[in-house]
């Protein structure tokens, strides 16, 4: 806990300037590529888009220099890497489906990454030391909970296509699970910091594990009972698994007790288990999850089969950006982005697509071993396993890994409240990272004040 | 905290491990798989989207695809409307039925591993990919003067080059039009799918090669005079009872001639006037006389029984395989439960005239790429051995006489050599027989070979007013055309 590491002092600003030119080159070329394939023609689209995008990242970065001149040089250009591809591929549906620029999703997707940037500048500006989220522990914990809950509320939350994960206030939609993550990461971290002494306590030892202390039982059991009522009430299995899944995780993080963990999967089966056998739309789910080429399962829904065959169409290399159908399957752009990329990328680029994602968590993770609290260190880990958890549960859900379910792919799919969660969470990881990659005064080295002659006071 | 976290990394490495493998299962490994399911309509789009090669007859396009002005950018067409509908089949929003278009769809459609190079290439030029188109072993006066001879009737006729195997014409009635499953009105093609599918005539099988196939009749006794011949024990001079019916042992009912008289003085006659006239009872004899497994096998050598794509699959012909000796005398005849395809009586004639081998039949002599560059050409092959050269001159020799003097006459051609066995094969449900010829010519050369089958259409009580003169006209007409050059 009290590790210090000495990770190299270099900023690695520039580093992350040549990778954000980079990264805006390559949507760029990727914007061009769609406009050729589609309409024969450079889209005259490119010099709107292109500059707001640019000028959204220029400002991060110039805010970077100033606010964090530390941090991590590669959280910054994947982050914005994933959200232009996801421009991009909203922007070719948008083509596919015949809706100009005004009318289309993309504007309004790089609006809400404009929004969504605004927002994670604004918390590294004012955010000047992640320990101040310390402070609003229980507060995070209460809103945290409250988001998740949210949609229950009669009047506020809407069922869509099955799952009641959205609010709707006036003409605005919402999705409270994806803030609620960052907050209840941020409510964990403080909590368990403060708890992981008495949660590490062993008891017996059962089956070569240690297992904890019953007294000690209780926050699991609370957090378990949270995520089998998201799953039940909402419907919704991935905001389910990734509420508990990122609880357990951090809970392991803090105890180092790999029986949490095990205590923590057996509840989560036992859930699943009983909700399986009690709930219809469960059933549904792991219907189309198991047999999803089954008459039975193709009446109640081919949307997860056509993903399937959206991406066996586009094979190893993919039929190129704009020559593909991803605009056969529903939500394209949304849930099913993945699917979308895989037709028209292919294998390979989905593999690099994926490869990104890993690329961020490990940066994430790293500045978690960087941290020099222990907070910081909960939180850093928490927030990106959060973002791990969430790519599992998408990509898994729409290659019959796992059942399916509405959780959206950071950064790539469309919606704003996704943005918003995603690039703030960027923000934080940045800020501890730039606390963690920060040079820790050398004692060694002379030091004016220390070198100057001290008064003794002598105590009789 | 900093091990746990180490270890939490590694769980997030074996989480997008399971994510690698999952994308590669679907977009590698099964892709295939996915692609090639009938519910796809991504392929369908994206096979509509791509020009379909020609099938070509000659220099004459039998189907081709042109331009459509809407989302599915071509239209499957046929401009011989109903003529090539059983060599072609239909390309629809079923997927392609029947025919060449199923048979080689990959290679029409341009997905075929064969041209697996083309497409690389294709991709490296930016040129579109289009199918391949085949050409076909067709001759369209063969063809046409099939069609025209069977005016309609149910039936089939098939036209084999016996040296090589190419199939000359292919015609199976009631037929239909594969313009209206290939058009892009779903409903309409929905409308005609379903009325042919509910024809209780079953004009979307291809009866040459497929459907409940028929009894022989009086054909198969080529195949009993060939097992006899071979058997050493039996030349064409051979004398051979020849009552108007045989008493057949284990049973009361014996084995009739048609119109019920004997074939020949004192109840007896010869393997060669046996043939000529058509003799039931000296076949049935001669069958019990050679035993069931010495015709079956000479069976077999002609090809009942083999599996055999043309490429279209053939449904294979059939000798019963077990048969006690009445069973045994009517198989010998071409009754009981044998059943052929009019393709492997054609078979039947052109291993005969092909010196006793069988050549493997065949409909696409090359296949086309675009440019129309030859990508891969046919070679004839060989079947099997069915006679020896020596049983071949002589059943030719027979087969002449049938033709000559016997029940073959309505098939003689001026100035040519014909060849040939008329069959009027019985059937259980109607009282008209079906109407059966077979032959080849010229006989001292033989080009042509075909099969014939009018459906209902013989008189069961006299074979050359059954098979012969309602069979034999139209292998006439389709012989003339085919020695025409």
């Amino acid at each position: 806990m009290t590790t210090v590491s000495s990770l190299a002092s270099r900023k690695g600003r520039n580093v992350e300037l040549g990778l954000l030119v980079f990264a805006v080159a390559i949507v760029a070329l990727a914007y061009i590529n769609v406009g050729v394939a589609v309409e024969g023609a450079i889209p005259p689209s490119l010099v709107a888009v292109g500059s707001g995008f640019v000028i959204i990242t220029a400002v991060f970065h110039l805010v970077m220099r100033w606010r964090a001149p530390y941090a991590d040089p590669l959280i910054l250009p994947i982050a914005t890497l994933l959200n232009g591809l996801g421009l991009v591929m909203i922007n070719r549906l948008d083509l596919a489906n015949g809706r100009d620029l005004a009318e289309g999703m993309a504007l309004r997707q790089l609006m809400w990454s404009a929004i969504a940037a605004a927002l994670a500048i604004a918390a590294l500006i004012i955010l000047r030391d992640h320990r101040i989220l310390r402070r609003y522990t229980y507060l995070a914990g209460a809103l945290g909970f409250g988001l998740l809950l949210l949609p229950l509320v009669p009047g506020l939350g809407v069922e869509n296509y099955g799952s009641r994960i959205w609010i709707a206030v006036g003409p605005f939609s919402f999705q409270p699970g994806e803030v609620a993550k960052i907050v209840l990461a941020i409510f964990f971290a403080g909590y368990l910091v403060q708890t992981r002494d008495a949660l590490s306590v062993a008891d017996r030892r059962i089956l070569g594990l240690t297992l904890p202390r019953g007294r000690d039982l209780g926050p699991i059991l609370v957090a378990w009972m949270l995520s089998v009522g998201v799953l039940v009430l909402e419907k919704d299995l991935g905001s389910s698994l990734l509420f508990f899944g990122l609880f357990v995780a951090m809970l392991y993080v803090a105890t180092e007790r790999t029986s949490w963990v095990a205590i923590g999967m057996l509840l989560f089966c036992v859930g699943c288990y009983i909700a399986n056998m009690i709930f219809s739309h469960v059933q549904r789910r792991v219907l189309l999850w198991l047999d999803t080429f089954s008459r039975e399962a193709l009446d109640t829904s081919d949307q997860l089969a056509r993903g399937i065959m959206g991406m066996a169409s586009g094979g190893m290399f993919g039929t190129g950006l704009g020559r593909g159908r991803p605009d056969l399957t529903y939500f394209a752009e949304s849930d099913f982005i993945i699917p979308s990329f895989g037709e028209e990328i292919g294998l390979i680029g989905l593999f690099a697509l994926l490869l990104l994602y890993v690329l961020l968590i490990e940066r994430g993770l790293r500045t978690a071993i960087g941290a020099r609290d222990g907070f910081g260190k909960l939180l850093a880990s928490g927030l990106a396993f959060s973002v791990a958890l969430q790519c599992f549960v998408v990509v898994g859900g729409v290659t019959r890994v796992i059942p399916l379910t509405g959780l959206t792919m950071p950064f790539l799919s469309q919606g704003g409240s996704s943005l918003l969660a995603n690039w703030t969470l960027v923000a934080l990881l940045l800020r501890i990272s730039d606390h963690a990659r920060r040079p820790v005064p050398d004692p060694a080295a002379p030091n004016p004040v220390a070198s100057n002659q001290t008064q003794v006071v002598r105590l009789r | 905290m900093n091990s746990p976290i180490r270890r939490l990394s590694f769980v997030v490495a074996l989480l997008f491990a399971s994510l690698l493998v999952s994308t590669t299962l679907i977009q590698f490994v099964f892709a295939k798989e996915l692609n090639a399911r009938p519910d796809n309509r991504r392929t369908l789009l994206s096979t509509y989207a791509r020009e379909r090669g020609q099938i070509l007859v000659g220099d004459t396009a039998i189907a081709k695809s042109v331009p459509a002005d809407n989302q599915y950018k071509w239209l499957r067409t046929y401009p011989q409307g109903t003529d090539y509908e059983h060599i072609t089949g239909y390309y629809s929003f079923y997927g392609a039925g029947g025919g060449l278009e199923q048979a080689e769809n990959g290679l029409l459609s341009g997905s075929s591993d064969k041209l697996a190079f083309r497409r690389v290439s294709d991709f490296f030029t930016g040129r579109q990919t289009t199918g391949a188109s085949l050409e076909l072993t067709v001759n369209a006066a063969v063809q046409q003067a099939a069609i025209k001879a069977l005016d309609g009737r149910k039936g089939a006729a098939v036209a084999l080059n016996p040296s090589t195997g190419e199939i000359l014409a292919m015609v199976s009635n009631p037929g239909y039009d594969p313009n209206a499953l290939s058009g892009h009105d779903l409903s309409k093609v929905d409308a005609a799918y379903k009325k042919l599918t509910n024809d209780k005539d079953r004009p979307l099988v291809n009866r040459t090669i497929g459907g409940d196939l028929y009894p022989p009749g009086s054909t198969f006794k080529i195949v009993t005079a060939a097992a006899a011949l071979s058997s050493g024990k039996f030349q064409p001079d051979s004398v051979l009872p020849g009552p108007a019916v045989l008493d057949l042992p284990q049973t009361t009912t014996g084995l009739p001639n048609h119109g019920r008289s004997p074939c020949g003085p004192d109840d007896t006659t010869t393997l060669l006037h046996a043939m000529e006239i058509s003799c039931n009872t000296a076949f049935g004899y001669l069958g019990m006389e050679i035993g069931a497994d010495a015709l079956r096998e000479q069976a077999a050598k002609f090809g009942v029984g083999d599996q055999i794509s043309i490429p279209m699959r053939v449904t294979p012909s059939s000798v019963p395989a077990k048969l006690n000796l009445p069973q045994l005398a009517q198989s010998a005849v071409g009754q009981y439960d044998v059943r052929v395809t009019p393709l492997q009586v054609a078979m039947l004639s052109a291993g005969v005239a092909n010196h006793g081998i069988v050549m493997k039949p065949y409909l696409v002599k090359s296949v086309l790429s675009s440019d129309l560059s030859v990508i891969e050409r046919a070679q004839p092959e060989q079947l099997s051995e069915a006679v020896t050269p020596e049983v071949a001159a002589q059943l030719t020799e027979m087969m002449e006489a049938v033709v000559q003097s016997g029940s073959g006459q309505p098939a003689q051609i001026d100035g040519v050599r014909v060849a040939g066995k008329t069959g009027t094969a019985e059937t259980d449900r109607v009282a008209r027989a079906h109407a059966w010829f077979t032959g080849f010519a010229p006989a001292n050369d033989p080009q042509i070979a075909v099969a014939v089958v009018v459906e209902n259409g013989g008189d069961p009580n006299s074979e050359a007013r059954g098979g012969g003169a309602v069979a034999g006209p139209i292998a006439k007409a389709m012989l003339e055309a085919g020695l025409k050059k």
